[in-house]
């Protein structure tokens, strides 16, 4: 027989380990083929591995290859190998073959590749676990065994894809990984290249179908009814029958709130927005509102709430913007630290504070911290070379150095990295550098720099995580994060910059220093706390009884989760460290990214001028939160998932329980004498509420805001068969039942509202308005069902909840803020307030580029009136960028004429 | 999925797994192939079924598949050449919601599926409740001469 192989094809490995393992290779003749030859003349498209048998017949199957080898060795086929067979050709190879494309062929790291077989491995260490022996199906290993091995050794063969909490799956892939037959399996087919060997061929393979069609996963899973069990219905009914009576005592607002002890004590923070960014929607999704989610079902658990949030303001960036606006950087943080909490207080964040980090507590919390490190021998000091302008009297940040490309010539090029070469630059290397501020000729200086001693406190982070992680709530792509960080290695980082706008050194030769602000900038959440309360204390120092809930986009993860945990525990003050990390992975825009400089997308101060309710931003930004995997923002999937699920399933229920109760029973709850199939839907709702308390409790925001919906489609559906409208036009009976149906369908109404209050607050008090729902039970969820709208309960007027989004309105709103209105109007008022860096920076590349363009066009000695048309075409550019930057006009005309 | 529980021993998940157990319950190993190589094509046609039959039902999806199963028929009465097997029996089942729909030229265009196809339902116990599909014996088009 013939063995037909491909270079780099991943079905390899797990037949040649099966032949090695259950039959010498004597008479297998090996050929290689190329990935495109199609070897099997019945099947259209090229297949590799493929067997050719004696007979003339093929096995173009990896795992019925493997099997025929085992059969041929004398061993007998059985049930459990069977499954795990199965399983891996259905469940395990479409997932690996995603994740072997992300990372192979589209060079994706980390989560990307690790969630899509997350499931698949997790199910492999739960079996192996359950089971005495070491092996999947039997006492040896044998050929699930090897199957399994072989699709997955390309992946795992990188530690940083076997994740160590799977212990059992671990020991099993060493055990395998270790025999002599798969050891050369692997030889032969990675050729010591790791999973890179598999790009020739995964290259010419078509797109995964599991790829396709997955832009977006915001579809719902359909939900299927569980069946119920007797106890289950009988502990539903009797929570129903406590109504009022079951709710929590509630917990009296008090102002500061503080720790009590033996109580849960629930301290939430946003990631700190940068005060000169106008936050987008991405940034909005990934702390302030998902953190505002969870604090504000935290309350209604009565847990002892606490959710800060403010704005960073140290930094260059701050100290340029304020030159460019002729104003000092105190008043640049004034004005934009307001622009942000108006966003905020728009999008209803119920920040119990939201501060900033200016502050004179910043100073004296800062200042501590890095005092106690020194004493504590966790700083080091060194000397840095950097450049450093005169007239400015300042050194200056790479990214405010221009000069001559070291590498290229290129005459532009920025102190970090050369746009024409694109390669990366040590800014001291620049030849005829200057400053972009000033345009004169800095000077190299060394300069004394201190910094965090991060090899040395390495352990006690590696302590503190082995304690924390285990059973704790964070994202996996944070874990994932922190462990590689901790994997590479840690190294000094260097804690203090040539600034004046940012917290002072407190250190002799240090005067004219300040911390760099990520050193700084975690320590705001203590500080912005402090002007909270003058017991912040109680808060950040206290381990025992605080847990503390940190939200935020992945790429802030090492901060939170090494550097200032690494300062804590420096200190050694006893400061609070985070208990749960919760990061998110992105957001994109329709197909692409946010973007400022170009006008793609919309920002926070934008989405109040689209006429769309801020309750119905936070609802679809919720739906499709980024967890899990990046997802996207769709003005088409928005319109969408209004019109069907809150207009047509929520808020057509709703309001349906609500008008019945109006128009067939004079505005009072009927009188409810439940059947059987009563106590069914609503032990269906009590089971989705459990869920739904699950899910928050694990900070799984996007998947119980799914739950609400699901309820809210069984309390549809139970309208819709049992038809109070008719019903109530019938005899005695009918119009019981007609009454039942319809107190039973508000009371499921008001225990929405009260679910749908963290993620639509303005939409939840106009539901409990209009039913009038008692006080208690607005501000608590209980983890039962209950009935709170007893029979004769009035309730006050009832309308509609939401509008239908119309296809012209999304359209023109999809026109507005895809980039085209920037490039129409770049003069308007938005460019001169709301210019970013970023737009700045894309202007500047323009400006290069037409720059090049004139120059290269008189070189050719082109035609003078062309010329002209492109020298007005630059000086436009540079006119808008002069707008943006907030310069006087006459500035770059002067300087051009040089 | 199909999750099966036995009496003895834990639960089965996965249709061709269930399939294969039962044929053993009923002591007609027969239909799992009777040498290794009989019994590794079974294999492969079942997990043929479970991965490009089922959950795909684009037209251009199911017409590969029929495509490349009319050119290994061929030379074969049954799936493993000339004994009937499980591999038949699943196949049968998973194609039968694409062959009920196809038209008469295309089963004339499949000719070796249908050809199988229409063997295989009438087999004595194997078409169940499934409608019987025709097949016309003489060709539509004789442009072969």
């Amino acid at each position: 027989m013939r063995l037909f192989v491909s270079e780099g094809a991943p079905g390899s490995l797990p037949v040649l380990a099966a032949a090695g393992r259950a039959q010498g290779r004597a008479e297998l003749l090996v050929s290689t083929v190329g990935p495109e030859e199609c070897v099997v003349p019945f099947l259209t498209r090229p297949r590799v591995p493929v067997l050719q048998l004696d007979s003339g017949n093929y096995l173009f199957s990896t795992s019925a290859i493997c099997r025929y080898f085992f059969l041929l060795s004398g061993w007998e086929q059985d049930d459990l190998t069977n499954q795990w067979l199965e399983w891996e050709a259905t469940e395990l190879q479409p997932a690996l073959s995603t994740a072997l494309y992300y990372l192979v062929v589209q060079g994706k790291k980390g989560e990307d590749v690790l969630g899509p077989v997350r499931r698949a491995l997790m199910h492999i260490d739960h079996s192996l676990s359950r089971r005495s022996s070491p092996f999947l199906a039997g006492e040896t290993e044998s050929l699930a065994d090897i199957v399994l091995w072989g699709a997955l050794y390309p992946l795992l063969q990188d530690p940083s894809y076997l994740p160590e909490e799977l212990g059992a799956l671990h020991s099993w892939f060493q055990t395998l990984s270790s025999q002599e037959p798969c050891q050369r399996a692997a030889e032969t087919v990675l050729k010591q290249q790791g999973v890179l060997a598999l790009r020739p061929y995964l290259q010419k393979q078509p797109q995964p179908c599991s790829l396709e069609g997955r832009v977006v996963s915001n579809e719902p899973e359909e939900e299927e009814l569980a069946t119920l069990s007797e106890e289950e219905i009988a502990v539903a009914v009797a929570a129903w029958e406590k109504g009022l009576e079951g709710l929590p005592p509630l917990r009296p607002q008090q102002n500061p709130v503080l720790p009590v002890a033996g109580e849960r004590n629930v301290l939430i923070t946003s990631a700190l927005p940068y005060v000169n960014n106008v936050p987008h929607l991405g940034n909005i999704i990934g702390c302030v509102l998902s953190a505002d989610v969870f604090a504000r079902y935290s309350r209604l658990r009565q847990w002892n709430t606490l959710y800060l949030c403010g704005t960073d303001e140290y930094g260059t960036a701050t100290e340029t913007k304020a030159l460019e606006e002729g104003l000092a950087p105190q008043e640049i943080c004034d004005k934009y630290h307001a622009v942000h909490a108006d966003i905020y207080r728009w999008f209803n964040i119920s920040f119990d504070f939201f501060g900033r980090t200016t502050t004179p507590q910043q100073t004296k919390i800062t200042q501590d911290i890095f005092q106690r490190l020194l004493a504590r021998g966790f700083v080091l000091q060194d000397t840095v070379e950097q450049l450093r302008c005169e007239q400015c009297a300042r050194f200056l940040a790479d990214r405010f150095v221009e000069g001559v490309c070291p590498f290229c010539g290129y005459e532009e090029a920025r102190g970090d990295q050369c746009d024409k070469c694109g390669k990366l630059i040590n800014a001291i290397e620049l030849k005829k550098p200057q400053c972009k501020v000033c345009r004169s000729c800095p000077v190299v200086r060394s300069s004394q720099h201190l910094f965090l001693d991060l090899p040395k406190l390495g352990t006690r982070v590696e302590e503190w995580l082995e304690r924390t992680l285990p059973g704790s709530d964070w994202t996996p792509n944070a874990r994932f994060i922190t462990r590689s960080w901790l994997r590479d290695g840690l190294k000094p980082r260097c804690i203090t910059r040539d600034l004046k706008w940012g917290t002072p050194v407190p250190l002799e030769g240090f005067e004219d220093k300040v911390f760099y602000v990520w050193f700084d900038a975690t320590i705001g959440y203590l500080s912005i706390t402090a002007n909270y309360t003058d017991q912040w204390e109680k808060w950040w120092k206290n381990p025992e009884q605080v847990s503390l809930y940190q939200f935020m986009a992945k790429d802030n993860v090492p901060f939170h989760g090494i550097v200032f945990p690494s300062s804590a525990l420096g200190a050694e003050d006893n400061y609070t460290l985070v208990s749960h990390l919760i990061a998110t992975e992105y957001l994109n825009y329709e197909d692409g990214k946010f973007s400022k400089s170009r006008g793609v997308g919309v920002f926070g101060d934008m989405a109040q001028d689209t006429g769309i309710p801020a309750d119905i931003w936070r609802f679809y930004l919720l739906y499709i939160r980024p967890e899990g995997q990046d997802s996207a923002f769709s003005w088409t999937d928005m319109l969408f998932k209004n019109n069907s699920e809150l207009l047509n399933n929520l808020g057509n229920f709703i309001n349906r329980a609500g008008m019945f109760v109006s128009k067939f029973f004079g505005g009072f709850v009927p009188e409810m004498v439940l059947t059987s199939d009563d106590q069914r839907l609503l032990t269906h709702v009590a089971l989705e509420l459990q869920h739904y308390h699950q899910l928050l409790e694990k900070v799984r925001i996007r998947d119980a805001l799914r739950s609400i919906l699901t309820i809210s489609r069984h309390g549809n559906q139970y309208i819709q068969v049992n038809e109070p409208w008719k019903r109530i036009k019938g005899g005695e009976a009918d119009r019981q039942r007609a009454g039942t149906v319809t107190g039973l369908a508000v009371n499921i109404a008001a225990l929405l509202s009260v679910m749908l209050q963290p993620y639509m607050p303005t939409v939840s008090a106009a539901i409990q308005a209009q039913l009038q729902l008692p006080p208690p039970a607005c501000r608590a969820l209980p983890t039962g069902f209950l009935c709170t709208l007893p029979a004769g309960h009035q309730i006050g007027t009832v309308s509609p909840l939401f509008q239908k989004l119309e296809n012209d309105q999304i359209e023109s709103l999809k026109q507005r803020f895809s980039g085209g209105q920037a490039k129409a109007s770049p003069k308007t008022a938005v460019g001169l307030t709301a210019a970013g860096p970023q737009q700045v920076q894309a202007l500047m590349e323009d400006v290069a580029k037409q720059g090049d363009t004139v120059r290269e066009l008189k070189a050719q000695k082109a035609d003078k009136n062309q010329i002209a048309a492109e020298v007005a075409k630059l000086l436009d550019l540079k006119k808008q960028l002069a707008l943006a930057e907030g310069r006087p006009l006459e500035t770059p005309k002067g300087k051009k004429k040089k | 999925i199909p999750v099966l529980q036995t009496n003895n021993g834990p639960s089965l998940t996965g249709l061709t797994t269930i399939a294969a157990h039962l044929v053993k319950q009923a002591n007609k190993e027969y239909l799992l192939g009777s040498t290794p190589e009989e019994k590794a094509v079974v294999q492969q046609w079942l997990e043929y079924r479970v991965t490009r039959v089922d959950g795909r039902s684009s037209k251009d999806d199911i017409c590969a598949v029929l495509k490349d199963l009319n050119s290994y028929l061929e030379d074969k009465v049954y799936l493993t050449g000339y004994n009937f097997t499980l591999a038949d029996i699943l196949l049968y089942y998973g194609l039968h919601r694409f062959i009920v729909d196809l038209t008469v030229q295309e089963k004339e265009k499949y000719l070796n599926v249908s050809r199988w196809f229409c063997h295989i339902q009438h087999c004595p116990g194997i078409r169940q409740h499934l409608s019987s599909v025709v097949f016309i014996k003489n060709r539509l088009y004789t442009n072969s001469q």
